[in-house]
């Protein structure tokens, strides 16, 4: 029997005139580390705020582990772990008071689920009686992590972990969640940085309350309809103004060190584009053929969207 | 249950934790009493009166003597003619004057019933007031150390304040201010602190846990009906060993009805903390919306029957106007729950409207 | 030799024991973009309060456009332009409110309010929503709308505060070409950002760790100091060295 760990069927969302979410459909797998992937404004958090049985959809449904969203919230909240996207614990408590709260809450104690949040709390543990609102933003993080985990959540919704977070622990949060994933637990994160897609198992790309693509990420990086070009010269910004106005231009942007080139054919004549652009009198010219990333999909979904 | 406790003790933490709350919960009762207190009382000691003994008897000698050992007035003049009072008060030192009538004696002993005068400044109403219940209670313990004959002597103190005649007991500011004070403790405070929860995003964590609403509400109950109780007792100590206002009622009684009072408060923030989101709001709610009607309309300070009749009738739905009557019945009256066991049920319907609303409004979901 | 715009030699500031900013020293030139980066909490936007005169220095020097911090904050802030995140605009003005009400700040004359408002309107394509009010415009168009408000009085230098936190990839780039096109009209960009990508697009870099600058060049020179690929990296190996 196929049970998933989250089925959506056409959820709508809506806050007055804007509407949020746009008939979102989408299934879930049991054990997965699923990614939503999309900048601020795209649905993100009312849909992870939906499924965390925290907003009513306006319409559709959700089942998360099986249980209605709307009629049997209690039986999830029992059985989910909930990070919102602004730390969201009290900063007048120490660490440990924090963790021993929400052991509480859930009726059970540190000791018991120790096991579960060894390998994130004992980072933080030599600190435990700093209060939180003392912590660094990684530290936090663990905290909260430590918090969402302690009752040993069947699923964990986490509301962009990682924003605003130094790349450092960025990474390290990164490789917390994996771990969890070992250990069977159903792990749904939103994030607006495009590269953490990679880390995912799937990723869903939202785009102004829709999904765009659902899949792997090495599936939606397959779907890239085009080859991509990276072009380098010594003058950036003036590199970019005449790759735009060269005939055969579909898209560029900048990336980095290079700025992302597609042509209207498929395949670059890369011998026109250098000549072209040594007329412009470039210099350090440098043209490449690459393979596209998750925010080169991104914005070429966008592109095909409007 | 362990659920429940845990979440108490993190209640303590958060307000033991917090100078701000330490100051406004402990503080700010001290410091009003001790304002309330002294700006009405510290001339009681050895105030100056003045005295027209237009009489000059044996008795009238007795009640002189008993009034300068009472120790709380200093006899500044003697005075020999009416007009002279006047001037006295103009000039402002003499607070209070006693003006016995003609044959004082005589009409004690031929009609058993005589007058005696007692004329206040009353530009310090709080001050004028004190001095006639001292002066008054002097006398009557007199009328009684001299009623040792077979026919009951009367002696019927004629009052009559100066520039401010229609004047109301003193002893009413120490009910009025454990009733506003316990309405700001709790009622605020508690507002205060759940919308903290939701300012700061920890309500939507407690929201996606198990936790019912009512375990939450009751959490916060806990430690300020603890902490606003302690104050009542606090302000009635002070009140009684500092400025001796009296209890003369059953304090079991005074200190039930009081949980009562506080239990409606608090009933009263959760509600107001239901309908707003900020901590600022919250505060600015509890002030206008509590403080103010508190303050203005429940008789603490203006009186009820003076005031127009349609304020008259919004007083009615002012919770505070009914605990001033009963703390003010038990402590001055000095009466039992026969006497205003309806105002307790009204205080009773209060609190059951307000949780009963509080349970409805109360969202188990973010929006 | 053409004086730095933005000049700072051991500047600290310091609230009580905690050292928020420590002596950092460092020369920006002319139509540069300069890159301000760090990690949360490590002194970006003290640094930068203190060169935009909103905070008094503890001790060191520093001038921007020739002015000093201490004496002369009144004159840097008139030839400045400031973005923080997205708070720049007021969101129940219209287009065209908001504009005038910056344009009047910084006392343009009617006429120049005038043809200012004319152009930016066309330039950035907001004909049509020219009397919507900003909290109904996409994200996107209100922070090209602030940035050009930023500089809508032709300002020296600009500093933007993580312009493009949280703003879809298009956006954000569509974001640097304004960014771009400033800077090669001649005004200095002093840049603050989380993303590692877009250091990349700054002629220089410097690198905040714990109130001080721990490293400071061009892009391309720091990869190769620390032998990697990306800025990302680069980062990662300065946050945590004891890790690299």
């Amino acid at each position: 029997m196929k049970n998933p760990a989250l089925s959506i069927n056409r959820l709508l969302k809506s806050y007055g005139k804007l509407r949020a979410l746009k008939e979102i459909s989408l299934e879930v797998n049991r054990g997965e580390l699923f990614g939503l992937i999309g900048p601020d404004g795209a649905g993100k958090t009312s849909l992870i705020r939906i499924l965390a049985t925290l907003l009513l959809p306006d319409g559709g449904s959700a089942e998360v582990l099986g249980h209605d969203v709307i009629r049997e919230y209690k039986v999830i909240r029992n059985k989910m772990g909930y990070m919102p996207g602004r730390f969201s614990l009290y900063q007048d408590l120490t660490i440990l008071e924090n963790l021993e709260l929400f052991a509480s809450i859930y009726e059970t104690t540190v000791e018991k689920n120790y096991h579960l949040i060894k390998d994130i709390y004992a980072q933080i543990e030599p600190f435990k009686d700093r209060k939180a609102g003392q912590l660094s933003g990684g530290m936090k993080q663990k905290l909260a992590l430590s918090c969402a985990m302690i009752h040993e959540p069947e699923i964990l919704f986490l509301d962009e972990p990682t924003t605003g977070v130094d790349p450092v622990s960025r990474n390290e949060f990164w490789e917390m969640l994996k771990k969890l994933r070992e250990k069977g637990i159903t792990i749904i994160v939103s994030t607006p940085y495009m590269d953490e897609a990679n880390l995912c198992d799937r990723v869903a790309l939202i785009q102004d309350g829709a999904i765009m693509s659902v899949d792997t990420p090495e599936a939606v990086v397959e779907t890239f309809p085009t080859f991509l070009y990276a072009i380098k010269s010594s003058d950036k910004y003036l590199l970019l103004q005449d790759l735009r106005d060269y005939p055969n231009v579909n898209s560029v942007f900048a990336f980095g060190e290079y700025l992302h080139y597609t042509d209207k054919r498929k395949e670059l004549p890369e011998d026109e584009l250098r000549q072209y652009l040594e007329e412009h009198k470039h210099r350090e010219l440098e043209i490449k053929r690459i393979e596209p990333g998750i925010e080169d999909c991104f914005m070429a979904f966008m592109e095909k969207e409007n | 249950m362990n659920r429940f406790l845990a979440f108490v003790k993190k209640e303590f933490y958060h307000i033991f934790r917090d100078r701000r709350t330490l100051v406004i919960l402990f503080g700010m009762p001290v410091v009003q009493i001790l304002l309330f207190g002294y700006a009405i009382t510290n001339e009681i000691k050895d105030a100056r009166i003045a005295i027209l003994d237009k009489s000059k008897d044996h008795l009238s000698v007795r009640l002189i003597e008993k009034i300068r050992s009472s120790g709380y007035f200093l006899i500044e003049d003697y005075l020999n003619q009416e007009v002279e009072i006047e001037k006295l008060f103009k000039e402002g030192t003499i607070k209070l004057v006693l003006v016995i009538d003609e044959s004082f004696a005589q009409n004690l002993e031929k009609q058993h019933a005589t007058n005696i005068q007692l004329l206040a400044d009353a530009t310090d109403p709080n001050t004028a007031n004190t001095l006639i219940n001292y002066a008054t209670a002097i006398i009557r313990n007199f009328q009684a150390e001299i009623n040792s004959g077979t026919l009951p002597l009367t002696i019927i103190p004629e009052v009559r304040m100066r520039y401010n005649p229609n004047l109301r007991s003193v002893f009413l500011f120490v009910p009025g201010l454990i009733t506003i004070i316990l309405m700001l403790v709790s009622a605020m405070m508690t507002s205060i602190s759940i919308a903290r929860e939701k300012e700061v995003g920890t309500m939507e964590v407690l929201l996606a846990s198990p936790m019912q609403p009512g375990q939450v509400i009751l959490a916060k109950v806990v430690p300020y009906l603890m902490l606003s109780f302690i104050n009542a007792v606090v302000i009635l100590i002070m009140g009684k060993f500092i400025f001796g206002v009296p209890i003369n009622g059953s304090l079991p009684l005074l200190l039930l009805e009081s949980i009562l009072f506080i239990l409606m408060a608090l009933s009263l923030g959760i509600l107001i903390s239901t309908v707003t989101q900020s901590q600022q709001a919250a505060l600015l709610i509890s002030l206008m919306g509590l403080m103010l009607p508190t303050i203005l309309l429940s008789g603490f300070i203006f009186p009820i029957e003076n005031m127009p009749p349609a304020l008259q009738v919004i007083s009615n739905f002012i919770p505070a106007k009914w605990f001033i009557i009963i703390a003010k019945s038990i402590m001055l009256k000095g009466v039992g729950i026969t006497y205003f066991w309806q105002e307790t049920l009204v205080l009773v319907g209060f609190t059951i409207l307000f949780v009963a609303l509080s349970i409805k409004k109360f969202k188990i979901r973010l929006a | 030799m053409e004086e730095p715009i933005i000049y700072a030699k051991d500047l600290t500031k310091k609230f009580g024991d905690f050292t928020a900013v420590d002596a950092i020293s460092f020369e920006i030139n002319r139509g540069e973009i300069f890159g301000f980066l760090g990690a949360n909490g490590a002194g970006k936007t003290t640094a930068m309060k203190m060169l935009i005169g909103l905070w008094k220095p503890t001790s060191g020097k520093a001038s921007v456009a020739g002015f000093d911090v201490y004496r002369e904050a009144e004159k840097i802030k008139k030839n400045i332009g400031y973005m923080s995140q997205r708070f720049s605009l007021y969101e129940d003005l219209t287009v065209v409110e908001n504009i005038q009400f910056y344009a009047g700040i910084y006392g343009l004359t009617n006429q120049q309010i005038k043809s200012k408002t004319t152009g930016l309107i066309e330039k950035l394509g907001l004909l049509e929503v020219r009397d919507s009010r900003i909290q109904s415009l996409p994200l996107g168009w209100k922070q090209k709308l602030a940035f050009s408000v930023a500089i809508l009085h032709d300002p020296k230098i600009v500093f933007l505060d993580e312009p493009t936190g949280g703003v879809d990839p298009i956006t954000r780039r569509q974001f640097w070409d304004l960014i771009y096109e400033a800077a090669h009209n001649g005004i200095t960009v002093f840049v603050t950002t989380h993303y590692m990508d877009e250091a990349e697009y700054c002629d220089r870099v410097s690198i905040m760790v714990n109130g001080r600058i721990e490293a400071l060049d061009n892009p391309s020179t720091l990869k190769k100091q620390f032998n990697v690929d990306t800025m990302h990296e680069v980062f990662v190996k300065m946050a945590r060295p004891q890790e690299a």
